[in-house]
């Protein structure tokens, strides 16, 4: 109970014990809990950056995929109005051939007609002649009077 | 008659040898002996700690911590964090000294919570007089470990004072506070009342520190010999008798109740002690 030199020894041996917790444990514990604490916030900062570049490539996937659509949609169109450029086009053509084809098709019925007619027109002369030669009994210069048979000829 | 005077002589005897501390002298006058039960038990306290705190603040990593290393670093932190809100001065020393002294004074408290026949026991089978083998294994039940550490306490406040506000500032704090005057007569006038409540301050600090720790734990540890008096003396032929068998369990109980309640005195002594010192240094860095 009574103070003593123990008294001395015991604050003495405080000191040590404070100057070894202080030297040689205090540090290691306080720097790896803040080691630790700077690798979290790290490992945070980096997490909220992945996500923001994430959310940038999303963005852009958005953005393409949009620009690509819109670059189909023109296509389309402009293959749509080409399509009907070229029906267009080929009615025309169709149309302007069938005008031709018409048109061949009556110079060809005209020239036939014009051929009948005239195929007609000396076989008629050739009868009248024939006709001429019974009813005169003689026969009749076709060359002296060719002249007299191409007026009849022309008056049918 | 004469056999219960004889066994409250027992228990006298019993009671007193240990409260008797391990004694071994240095000098001539009383002043220079040494309880050497006192400081081998606080060597091996502070071995314990010193070895635990430092094996597991080499171990520690910065990364993903054990279970052992969270609840070493919890301690570090709550520490720490008492600390840093409440000490504003730049000095590296009063955290590890608060965790020091709730470590260390829960160690040597903690020795208290052993059965308190136990050390003494083992001692007196190994030394060559038993009836002097006296043991007291509880430092802190032993002013000069309390006094001791509140004096290292009361140093540390003074060099804090000294480094915070420089030596001019913290020697004319002692005739400035907590009397504040204006004008040269006014100040000299509460200059004396100043320097002695300051004095009486200061030395109140370690003597309340250590009276406390130390009421504390010496009353503990006088409760527990008080509970083991209880069956003095009763050989395994004495539990024949009823009163025997009924001292026997009340003392069961009673030193059960004593040791659960007691882990709470003793951890909340070891944090008080520290809470204490860390405001007394934080008052002593705070300017007037």
């Amino acid at each position: 109970m009574d103070i003593n030199v123990t008294l001395i020894i015991q604050g003495l041996a405080f000191f040590a014990v404070v100057w070894v917790v202080m030297k040689f444990g205090w540090p290691h514990i306080i720097g790896a809990i803040e080691e630790r604490q700077q690798k979290i916030a790290e490992g945070l900062s980096h997490a909220e950056r992945a996500r923001k570049e994430l959310a940038d490539a999303d963005a852009r996937v958005a953005d393409e995929i949009r620009k690509a659509r819109a670059e189909a949609a023109g296509i389309l169109e402009r293959a749509n109005a080409q399509a009907l450029q070229i029906v267009d086009k080929a009615r025309e053509e169709a149309v302007v051939e069938a005008m031709r084809q018409k048109a061949i098709a009556a110079a060809d019925i005209e020239a036939q007609a014009h051929r009948a007619r005239e195929e007609l027109r000396s076989q008629v002369a050739t009868l009248a002649i024939a006709g001429a030669e019974k009813i005169l009994q003689r026969e009749i210069d076709a060359s002296a009077h060719g002249e007299l048979i191409d007026q009849l000829v022309a008056g049918i | 008659m004469a056999s219960e005077q004889a066994a409250s002589a027992d228990m006298t005897g019993y009671i007193q040898h240990h409260l008797q501390n391990w004694q071994v002298s240095l000098g001539d006058s009383p002043f220079w002996t040494l309880n050497m039960d006192t400081v081998v038990f606080t060597v091996v306290s502070s071995l314990v700690f010193m070895l635990l705190f430092v094996f597991f603040a080499r171990r520690a990593t910065a990364g993903v911590p054990g279970r052992l290393q969270s609840i070493v670093e919890s301690v570090v932190l709550f520490v720490d964090g008492l600390v840093q809100e409440t000490f504003h001065g730049k000095s590296k020393l009063i955290a590890p000294m608060s965790l020091t002294i709730f470590g260390l004074i829960w160690i040597m408290n903690f020795i208290d919570l052993l059965p308190i026949d136990f050390l003494p026991w083992a001692w007196a089978s190994i030394h060559p007089e038993p009836e002097h083998a006296y043991l007291r294994a509880v430092p802190t039940a032993d002013l000069n470990t309390t006094l001791g550490m509140a004096l290292g306490v009361f140093l540390v406040i003074q060099y804090i004072g000294i480094s915070e506000k420089g030596l001019g500032k913290f020697f004319a704090e002692f005739f400035s506070a907590p009397f504040e005057a204006k004008g040269p007569v006014a100040r000299l006038l509460v200059a004396l009342p100043n320097f002695i409540l300051r004095l009486i301050e200061e030395a109140v600090r370690p003597i309340s520190l250590s009276l406390r720790l130390f009421g504390n734990m010496y009353a503990g540890e006088l409760i527990f010999v008080l509970i083991a008096v209880m069956t003095l003396g009763a050989g395994l032929a004495s539990f024949t008798s009823a009163s025997t068998w009924l001292l026997g369990i009340g003392q069961f109980l009673s030193a059960f109740g004593w040791t659960a309640f007691h882990i709470l005195i003793i951890t909340l002594q070891a944090f008080i002690f520290m809470i204490l010192s860390i405001v007394y240094v934080s008052l002593a860095a705070e300017s007037h």
